[in-house]
């Protein structure tokens, strides 16, 4: 006997029950702090901020708490918030010339002005398990020295000098803003360079690694890799001058490109950049390698068909939220439409079933 | 009750205005997928964002609001956008077709006929119709504006000289006022006559693919077809286990171990109004 399905919302309300339970785990393990999750997840909650075009580190914390460690989960939650905020207004343009820089690197130049920093990078650890983390975690402090006062310039400067890269001239257009307007076609590249800070880590590291492997092939050096803060100011019309309202860390990466030139460009050094809110400096990579890929068109090189080089493709695919969602609506019923196709393909197999029982007779 | 933390109906008033300005043009220009800057709702993309930032932006406190998916006013997610409204809007809700003002769904058109002063809105998950035809919203846009439609003549014959049918059983495709091409959103092809002539409002909302689109009332929608092969609607040849309606669109369900099947209507006010007034199909108790 069937009886129709109500209760909905019961079962609703249940299940969210169900999941803070989980969330919570056994109650005799003591429950994480947002801010033990801020400082101890702090790579977990710049992604976070960085996917989630959010930087509140509080807010990120929240959020990985909330969704259990999903990181997908937390910046959908972060993405969701940010949606509900007025916006009073935009900053100045940061400078990241005067970071103070936890990081800087160069892969081009043995050394120059700045120096070579390695700053709190995993990129010599051994990675062996660290069992003394599991009884406890004290950690001696770091040996420190005081930074080094002044600017660090940008190696790119350096070759700019001798003409040998290619000019980045200063531009005052506003940028356009996927948050606020249809992301349509044609992008141009401070769009494209938009959607690609707060697309999918993982994505961006695949399509950056397919352009190493061969599709859209555009030979990289890491020119500079810089990891620090720096003050964020905006103009105040009142004041009729700019204050700084606060600081952001952000990753930021240029890398410098063999380039033998084209039809309408000379033989130089082509640039790429990636920009990314935090310490997230596999995203920053991956992110100046997409987007040099897809400068093919500008540039007057010839689109090989690789994936990396099809904006459409990288933009319309590279948020996971959007993506996330729409796989995972696959889920919900669709009871209608599978009804639909089961009477098709049942009337489709009627049909060749009375034609092979015809073919045979005869 | 409303949260009082969040505006009505959720979405700030700047926003709303950008979705009716987009609604507006998608009803002066009916067929036509109007770009707008959807907004990441607190539910994932593909659980209807579009079809609700459409119903945030036309509710008001006197509307009566019904949603529907599968044609049910029950199934999960009916549920949970429906008490989204409840706490962000405050309106008064109903599962009654008739006495709603605005109704969202996903999948179906209620059997009930609509009246003139209601709105029907449309949870889309891909409003382009040629989109797997041609995979470049560059193209297909362009497509559209030269009203290059030889592509999807081309897939529906090439349906017909293979299986002898055209292969598409739901979200099939519509031409509207013989302009624009368009994609009804996945209902079944059973309900593609609904879409033409309606008295009430239709809007179309895709969130992820930030896109309105709309049919104003009494508008021509014509379902492709070939002159010798014309448009046919269908649905399971039973009556409705419960009710005993025979026009109606039906559910199939397992009931037993051994693969028994009993049809059922998918419009859940339908089947329940028709079994209140007193009719019944040989499974009701």
């Amino acid at each position: 006997m069937y009886v129709a399905v109500k209760g909905g919302e019961r079962a609703i309300e249940n299940a969210h029950a169900w999941l803070a339970e989980e969330r919570r785990g056994n109650t005799d393990i003591a429950e994480l702090s947002i801010a033990q999750i801020r400082e101890q997840l702090s790579l977990a909650v710049n992604r976070v901020m960085a996917e989630g075009s959010l930087y509140d580190p509080d807010l990120a914390a929240l959020a990985i708490k909330q969704a259990r460690g999903d990181l997908i989960e937390a910046i959908f939650l972060i993405r969701a918030y940010r949606t509900t905020l007025p916006r009073f207004g935009a900053s100045e343009p940061v400078d990241t010339a005067i970071m103070a820089c936890d990081r800087r690197i160069s892969a081009t130049f043995k050394d120059l002005p700045g120096g070579q920093v390695l700053g709190p990078t995993f990129d010599y650890t051994h990675r062996l398990l660290d069992f003394k983390l599991a009884a406890d975690g004290e950690v001696p402090r770091a040996p420190s020295r005081d930074t080094e006062a002044g600017n660090v310039a940008h190696v790119t400067e350096f070759l700019n000098r001798e003409g040998l890269i290619e000019e980045a001239p200063h531009d005052d257009t506003p940028p356009p803003d996927l948050t606020r307007e249809p992301l349509e076609m044609p992008a141009d590249r401070a769009l494209r360079l938009q959607a690609l800070t707060r697309a999918d880590e993982g994505f961006t590291l695949g399509l950056a690694y397919s352009t190493q492997r061969g599709y859209g092939r555009n030979h990289a050096f890491v020119g500079e890799l810089r990891i620090g803060s720096v003050p964020v100011e905006m103009d105040i019309p009142e004041l009729g001058f700019s204050v700084e309202i606060g600081e952001v860390t952000l990753t930021e990466c240029e890398t410098v490109n063999q380039f033998t030139g084209s039809k309408t460009e000379p033989p130089q050094f082509t640039r790429c950049y990636g920009l990314v809110f935090g310490q997230t400096e596999r995203k920053a990579i991956s992110m100046a390698l997409v987007d040099r890929a897809l400068r093919w068109e500008e540039l007057g090189e010839d689109n090989v068909g690789a994936p990396a080089q099809d904006a459409e493709f990288v933009l319309y695919h590279a948020d996971n939220i959007q993506a996330t969602g729409f796989l995972e609506h696959i889920k919900l019923p669709h009871y209608v439409d599978f009804q639909s196709e089961l009477e098709l393909v049942r009337k489709l197999r009627r049909e060749a079933g009375a034609q092979q029982v015809q073919a045979a007779a005869e | 009750m409303t949260d009082q933390a969040y505006n009505f109906a959720y979405l700030d008033e700047q926003t709303k205005r950008m979705i009716r300005r987009a609604i507006l043009k998608g009803l002066a220009i009916p067929g036509y997928q109007v770009p707008f800057a959807s907004r990441e709702m607190p539910m994932p993309y593909g659980w209807g964002t579009g079809g609700v930032q459409v119903s945030a932006a036309v509710l008001t406190p006197e509307d009566t609001f019904k949603v529907i998916d599968q044609g049910a006013d029950d199934t999960t997610n009916a549920v949970s956008i429906r008490t989204f409204f409840q706490r962000t809007a405050g309106v008064a809700t109903t599962t009654s077709t008739s006495d709603a003002t605005v109704i969202q769904t996903r999948h179906r058109i209620p059997e009930e006929a609509l009246s003139e002063g209601q709105i029907l809105v449309y949870q889309v998950p891909i409003p382009e119709p040629l989109r797997f035809l041609e995979p470049r919203e560059s193209e297909t846009r362009k497509m559209h504006s030269l009203e290059e439609y030889g592509l999807m003549h081309v897939k529906l014959y090439e349906d017909i000289s293979r299986h002898g049918h055209i292969a598409t059983s739901y979200a099939y495709p519509v031409k509207v006022e013989g302009r624009y091409v368009m994609d009804p959103s996945p209902i079944p092809k059973f309900d593609n006559p609904k879409l033409g002539d309606m008295a009430a409002i239709q809007l179309f909302g895709a969130g992820r693919e930030q896109r309105i689109y709309a049919l104003p009332p009494y508008t021509q929608v014509v379902s492709l077809d070939f002159e010798d092969h014309p448009f046919e609607a269908s649905k399971a040849d039973h009556p409705c286990g419960m009710c005993g309606a025979t026009d109606s669109y039906l559910d199939e369900l397992i009931i037993d171990d051994a693969g028994g099947r009993m049809f059922v209507c998918s419009d859940t006010d339908y089947c329940e109004a028709r079994q209140a007034a007193g009719h019944k199909g040989k499974d009701a108790a």
